[in-house]
């Protein structure tokens, strides 16, 4: 990137600074450690010069929206619209969640994104014995259409993007929600939002699975296509890290281990007959804003640089959009403390800050009451203020990319490619990533990181204010916490059973033996039979529970 | 008892909550710690963990919730095993539980409540502690 001459007159002045001034200071006065590492473990230099970036052709930073999207995947970034506001909610029934939707929205927020119960994440109705204690526990309940129907009561879906956090029955709740807008009068063309959908980091990480790998991407496949011919505005996938790194990877396997998942699902759909641009450009990332925030703001620019890359090289990608990356991002839940919790609202900001310098798309900032319980209203609004200040006081958004060209980020962030590309040869080697995960290669990296972070917190090397250093005594909890409405349940069950009574039942047994019979075919499509089957008031439940007989449930080696 | 007869543990989740990091950070530091461990894996019925405890004869059951649901699950695993004349088997809950529910919980019969951030050596410590005071 600089000329050869001006990079030795810089090797010479930086020697000679080394052998006088630092050689002097540090005899003076040490400096507290021999190392320093980020959070992955990359090594890291005292101080950078453009001598860590003479070998880095300037093509591979370049502009803002232009390949390899280093810098961003828009040319004018948050110039031209800020970040989506996206705070997540969801608990008790519809009505409940509609409620928190409508304050946030009342609050500013830009973007809605709904977090389901565990029995609705996956595929059990609310009056399963399975669902017992669950049911709009962590986040909504949801069993037919209807419940749908009052989650987005009074919100115009063409006009607030939606995003749903579900994976293995992902398919249904995109059925229910094109079959609501359908009913609204709104075509599906015109509907914003992301539906999560990636089961691979469910097998690594998360372990919200049902179905075997095989089927289980075939759905995936089949959202991606019809997201492709009808919903053109849509994100029928959320290729997600963030999992992965709650589970205990590094950031480094994070981006690793997703952009290795992403391969699989273009693997996929390309093999039905797709063509890559036809889809690409809607897939869509979600990744956490780790503690280590350099590395971090490295990792977001190193992510867009690899994707870039892989699609143009490895998948023949033409158009500029199917190259660039857009992803979601959410600060780091993991590194919130039941100890002294205000002390999350000062991480939750530098992780913010490091999402926003890393140009992420939309932004979820976690309440301080993580620890606690699900978040109470207060805490959202902090939260979102958290964004606001971002967004409004820190002048931040008003420059592009604004760490690209220094040369500590612009190393780090060749670092952290190169140690990401390393991991994907090896999975290549392994025979790709299906196989890596059938040989329980990814679960086993994540537990030894977890593993290892657990023990050097334990030991005091990895610092958590307020739990290992800096600890006060236990106080009462001082934050206002989210309560379980006991008789949601009750009410849920009820609602589900009148719902079963009234319908017509020919009409759903018979759509469910066509879904059964196509489920046995994979170059059917699933997703126009169970719009239908939806539409009918067919329950999630019985929609997973016809499929479990057709193809088996998946079986877990788990490692520790 | 002999000093050398290793402490069996069975670690468990239970419920639909798939959040098993903290499950298997513990059930890797007890096998560090000199236990015999087992992890049943996910999704795990209060129905089946007892049974489990019981065929693999554990002097310890952890149970690893994070779902918020463990004063639904806890009680029951607890009630089946008194049901089975297990109730020698030291019960240690692990996860995000609420202050309340650590003293409710505790009176119900678990020997100990393992919060989020307890580093793996304590853990270890905990869970021999557990053991001792069911043994007397």
């Amino acid at each position: 990137m600089f000329d050869a001459d001006a990079v030795d007159r810089i090797t010479r002045q930086r020697q000679e600074w080394e052998a006088n001034e630092l050689r002097q200071f540090v005899e003076r006065q040490p400096e507290s450690r021999d190392e320093c590492r980020t959070l992955s473990g990359l090594p890291v230099q005292r101080v950078y010069t453009p001598e860590d970036v003479a070998e880095t052709p300037f093509e591979r930073i370049g502009f803002p929206g232009q390949y390899p999207f280093t810098r961003g995947p828009y040319p004018t970034m948050y110039r031209g619209r800020l970040w989506t506001m996206r705070q997540i909610a969801g608990y008790g029934t519809g009505e409940d969640t509609n409620k928190r939707f409508q304050y946030l929205i009342a609050q500013g927020q830009t973007g809605l994104s709904v977090d389901f119960d565990m029995p609705t994440l996956m595929g059990c109705d609310s009056d399963d014995p399975r669902s017992l204690g669950e049911v709009g526990r962590e986040g909504v309940a949801i069993d037919t259409i209807e419940d749908v129907e009052r989650l987005f009561e009074g919100i115009d879906l063409p006009s607030i993007s939606v995003s749903m956090t579900i994976n293995p029955t992902a398919w249904i709740l995109l059925a229910m929600y094109v079959a609501l807008a359908q009913s609204r009068g709104n075509d599906p063309n015109t509907l914003s939002g992301t539906v999560q959908a990636d089961i691979l980091k469910e097998y690594v990480a998360q372990k919200e699975w049902i179905f075997p790998i095989a089927p289980s991407m075939r759905l995936c496949r089949d959202m991606i296509v019809y997201a492709a011919e009808h919903m053109a505005r849509y994100n029928p996938i959320n290729i997600s890290g963030y999992h992965i790194s709650e589970a205990g990877a590094t950031s480094v396997q994070e981006v690793a281990f997703t952009i290795a998942d992403g391969i699989a699902y273009v693997d996929e759909v390309v093999r039905s007959g797709v063509e890559v641009d036809r889809f690409a450009p809607r897939l869509a990332f979600y990744f956490v804003s780790q503690a280590d925030f350099f590395e971090e703001v490295a990792k977001f620019r190193a992510a867009r640089r690899i994707w870039a890359t892989v699609m143009k090289e490895r998948f023949g990608a033409k158009k500029p959009e199917s190259m660039r990356l857009r992803f979601h991002c959410q600060t780091a839940a993991a590194t919130l403390t039941k100890a002294q919790p205000l002390n999350n609202v000062i991480r939750t900001a530098f992780q913010a800050l490091a999402a926003v310098l890393g140009g992420c798309q939309s932004l979820h900032t976690n309440g301080l009451d993580e620890a606690y319980a699900i978040p109470s209203e207060q805490a959202m609004k902090l939260a979102l203020r958290t964004q606001q200040i971002v967004a409004d006081e820190t002048r931040v958004p008003d420059v592009v990319d604004p760490l690209g060209g220094s040369w500590y980020v612009e190393s780090l962030t060749n670092a952290f490619e190169a140690e990401v590309l390393a991991i994907l040869r090896k999975v290549d080697e392994m025979g790709g990533t299906i196989k890596a995960i059938e040989a329980g290669w990814f679960q086993q990296q994540i537990a030894d990181s977890a593993y290892e972070t657990a023990r050097r917190k334990g030991r005091g090397e990895h610092v958590v204010i307020g739990v290992n250093k800096y600890v006060e005594p236990t106080a009462a909890t001082p934050v206002e916490v989210h309560t379980v409405d006991p008789d949601v349940e009750r009410r849920q069950v009820e609602r589900v059973r009148a719902v079963r009574a009234r319908r017509d039942q020919a009409r759903v047994a018979a759509l469910m033996d066509r879904l059964a019979q196509e489920a046995r075919d994979p170059s059917v499509n699933l997703m126009p039979t169970t719009i239908e089957l939806v539409k009918a008031r067919a329950t999630m439940g019985e929609i997973v529970a016809r499929l479990k007989d057709v193809w088996g449930t998946y079986v877990e080696r788990p490692v520790f | 008892m002999t000093a050398i007869a290793p402490i069996r543990v069975l670690v468990a989740k239970v419920g639909l909550d798939g959040h098993d990091r903290g499950a298997r950070v513990v059930a890797r530091a007890l096998r560090d710690g000199g236990m015999d461990v087992i992890y049943t894996g996910l999704h795990r019925t209060p129905g089946e963990v007892v049974a489990a405890a019981l065929e693999e004869d554990v002097d310890v059951l952890g149970i690893s919730l994070l779902s918020g649901a463990h004063m639904t699950l806890v009680p029951r695993i607890l009630e089946l095993l008194r049901e089975a004349r297990a109730d020698d088997i030291a019960v240690v809950v692990g996860g995000v539980i609420p202050d309340e529910d650590v003293e409710a919980l505790g009176a119900l019969g678990v020997a100990d409540v393992v919060l989020q951030d307890t580093p793996p050596d304590e853990v270890v410590r905990r869970v021999r502690a557990a053991v001792a005071t069911r043994a007397r």
